[in-house]
């Protein structure tokens, strides 16, 4: 069969979402000439019309259907609707993303063997090594062409990282640079070089940095084994009464209900749609949930421990020229708990435009205090700390016990608390951002809590036995052979790097996984 | 519809900057609030127009810069009244959220209160209440995403139809 696919074709494999895991999985799947059909329940942007503008953009792109959340931590009060910062478009997360890709630490696999019993967290180790990753890590980078590896030069510093570079000399910091990126230095992939306009998290308008939008899916397309069907929301995983899935139902743009048959269904929705799509797809064969015999699905959710540190000069900065992630110190991430923390984490530049700044930098404050600060903006410089948090059973994407979405479908309740780990290790990176930009004159600093979440993760996951864990070593539900899932929701743990080179190399191995069974016949 | 008559003349930068406008008045009159000096006047629809130059105020006392006009918080706080006009029970959130302040001011009312410290003072008693809440909440966004007003915090905005900073000062820091 060729793309597109009909309604009623039970040979395709099924994807929902097309970003980091579900667009890469889609081109990985039809390149081994397997059909493959990805729902997205986004529309079709293309690069050309992304805005050059926060809140524009955030309207154009970001996932706002509706969604609560509860718990300690201060984004459930200051953004009640807004657990998370992501998008619902073709491309996914990846339109927004600043394109930071790390690979994990070896103990980073392996965390309840290093760290040991941490109270309160339920720290698991992978079913998966570095070494098994390492193949799938070096086929990633080089797809999205991140700098530093595979002989591709590093990006120039903009002003933001040579002040973050000079404080980080000042402390002796010793492995600092301007990143291993998935955004071109120089053209590669028939895409141009970055050209600095600072607003990567808007889109990227040259196509400089990697998203699945304009690499992956129409690599996977041109193949003819690859439809991407743009507004399909899924809303329910249909299975028969053998516990195998047989397809899925979606609501298209005007919300009118299809039903897609399917051979194999993928599950790439992010860490708060892929539990909750399967919490929703309970059936009387599967009164918890699909793939959820463990009790684990929309459990042990993990956002990092993140924070932000910005601090004004005497003289002026312009942050926000050039890329928004535009450098990284790498010393903070060993595992070394005379800190007072298990895990370690890493400290990023970032900037937000003045709009932004003004809604995130304190959330809820007014007054001199907070404007002086504003005022100052051009003098400023910033910085991202991602670290790892610990899974925590309570934390959870729930289901709303009320409140439906527009297809009357319960709507996601997320809730999260920090962990005392998470909060040492915010503390400690807060006081080491501060001394860093102290230590080269900043006049004031300001430790910003942390932002919606924008990585979400391990709401669906791995582990070697079906009692703790939802996926395999390959994404495959251990409940449903043919049920994968192909997102950051599979992590065990965070780790302290960012999460998508991780995500994409894990979505190119479970490619090769369901090639070989389907070949085999076992699924 | 509430709107706002631009300044004609076209104030510069250097002007705005070099005008002090915490002195200027804003004058009610009729249905509008008129900023004599600077040639611009704001039409309230739903809300009483001396509710609309209290919430101007107010807006100045949030998020107080010194360099920003009375007609960036005019058009921030726009907003309020176009809702007002559409919702009776925000309409009636505002104006007693404003008849509250007023009292609580004494004799002269929110505006007669000279010194922000003496205002700022009150909005501190009242920053958890639901009225409070929504005037600031709108304002985060109504006030700072006025492109008008990027230049003069230094934020140069779009930067795609220049060709972005590779060729216009992204590494271009000399002071370190
Ligand atoms: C501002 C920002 C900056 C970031 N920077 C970095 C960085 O520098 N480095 C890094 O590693 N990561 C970064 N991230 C995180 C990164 O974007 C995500 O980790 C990654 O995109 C997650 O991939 P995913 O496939 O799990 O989900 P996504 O990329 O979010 O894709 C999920 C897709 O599924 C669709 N979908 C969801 N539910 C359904 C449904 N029911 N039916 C149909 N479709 C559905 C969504 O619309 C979406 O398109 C950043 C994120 C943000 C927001
Ligand atoms: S800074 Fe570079 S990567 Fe970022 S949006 Fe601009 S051109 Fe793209």
């Amino acid at each position: 069969m060729a793309a597109p696919y009909d309604l009623k074709d039970d040979g395709v494999v099924v994807i929902i979402g097309s970003g980091a895991g579900g667009g890469t999985l889609g081109n990985e799947l039809a390149q081994r000439g397997i059909d493959v059909l990805i729902l997205e329940a986004g529309s079709r942007i293309e690069f050309e019309d992304f805005i050059n503008d926060e809140w524009e953009s955030f309207a154009q792109l970001a996932w706002l259907d509706h969604r609560t959340t509860g718990g300690g931590w201060r984004v459930s009060k200051d953004f009640p609707n807004l657990p998370a910062w992501i998008v619902k478009a073709v491309g996914g997360t990846t339109t927004h993303w600043a394109g930071a890709s790390l690979r994990f630490q070896e103990h980073e696999f392996k965390t309840l063997t290093h760290y040991g019993r941490i109270e309160g967290a339920n720290l698991n180790d992978w079913p998966l090594t570095l070494a098994e990753l390492e193949p799938y890590y070096t086929k990633a980078e080089d797809k999205m062409g991140v700098t530093r590896t595979n002989d591709i030069e590093g990006l120039p510093g903009n002003n933001n990282f040579m002040v973050f570079k000079a404080g980080a000399d000042k402390l002796g910091y010793k492995e600092c640079h301007t990143g291993r990126m998935a955004i071109n230095s120089a053209d590669r992939d028939d895409r141009m070089s970055c050209q600095q306009t600072g607003f990567c998290f808007q889109g990227c308008k040259w196509g400089a940095k990697w998203s699945t939008l304009y690499t992956e899916i129409p690599k996977g397309e041109a193949t003819g084994k690859l439809e991407v069907r743009p507004n399909a929301h899924v809303v329910k995983i249909e299975h028969d009464k053998t516990g195998k899935v047989t397809g899925v139902v979606y609501a298209d743009k005007e919300g009118k209900l299809h039903e897609q048959k399917a051979r194999i269904v993928c599950l790439a929705g992010n860490s708060i749609e892929s539990p909750r799509l399967l919490l929703n797809s309970h059936s009387a064969k599967f009164p918890d949930g699909l793939a959820n015999s463990s009790g684990q699905v929309g459990k042990n959710y993990m956002r990092h421990t993140t924070g932000s540190v910005y601090a004004v000069f005497e003289k002026p900065v312009h942050m926000y020229r050039g890329t928004t992630m535009a450098g990284i110190i790498r010393d903070e991430a060993r595992h070394d708990p005379s800190r007072g923390f298990a895990g370690g984490y890493e400290m990023e530049t970032l900037s937000l435009g003045l709009p932004f700044l003004a809604a995130f930098l304190d959330p809820g404050a007014w007054g001199r205090s907070f404007t002086s600060a504003l005022d100052n903006y051009a003098n400023m410089a910033g910085m991202w700390i991602v670290g790892e948090d610990m899974p925590q059973e309570q934390n959870a994407v729930k289901l709303h016990r009320e409140l439906k979405d527009q297809y009357g479908m319960p709507i996601p309740d997320v809730w999260f608390t920090d962990h005392p780990n998470d909060e040492a290790m915010r503390n400690h990176a807060y006081k080491q951002g501060m001394a860093l930009y102290s230590a080269i004159g900043a006049i004031r600093t300001f430790p910003t809590p942390p932002y919606p979440s924008t990585h979400n993760l391990g709401t669906n996951r791995m582990s070697d036995k079906a009692s703790d864990g939802v996926v395999n070593k390959w994404g495959q539900t251990h409940d449903v052979k043919n049920l994968f899932i192909s997102d950051g929701s599979q992590f065990t743990t965070g780790g302290a790097e960012n999460p998508t080179l991780t995500i994409v190399a894990l979505a190119i191995r479970q490619a090769d996984h369901i090639a070989k069974e389907m070949a085999a016949g076992t699924i | 519809m509430a709107t706002i008559y631009d300044n004609r003349r076209g104030i510069s930068r250097r002007e705005l900057l070099k005008r002090g406008t915490v002195g200027a008045a804003l004058i009610v009159s009729g249905r509008a609030v008129i900023s004599p000096e600077n040639a611009w006047g704001l039409e309230a629809t739903a809300l009483s127009p001396e509710t609309v130059a209290t919430l101007i105020l107010i807006a100045r006392d949030i998020y107080p810069h010194d360099q920003l006009a009375d007609r960036f918080y005019a058009i921030a706080i726009k907003g309020q009244d176009t809702r007002a006009a559409k919702d009776a029970s925000h309409k009636a959130l505002i104006e007693d959220g404003v008849a509250d302040l007023d009292k609580r001011a004494g004799s002269g009312g929110y505006r007669g209160l000279s010194w922000e410290r003496d205002r700022v003072a009150i909005l501190r008693e009242i920053e958890t209440t639901p009225f409070f809440q929504a005037v600031r909440g709108d304002l985060v966004v109504s006030l700072y995403d006025q492109k008008e007003l990027w230049p003069i915090f230094g934020y140069e905005g779009e930067s795609y139809s220049e060709g972005g900073y590779i060729d216009r000062g992204f590494n271009d820091i000399e002071w370190l």
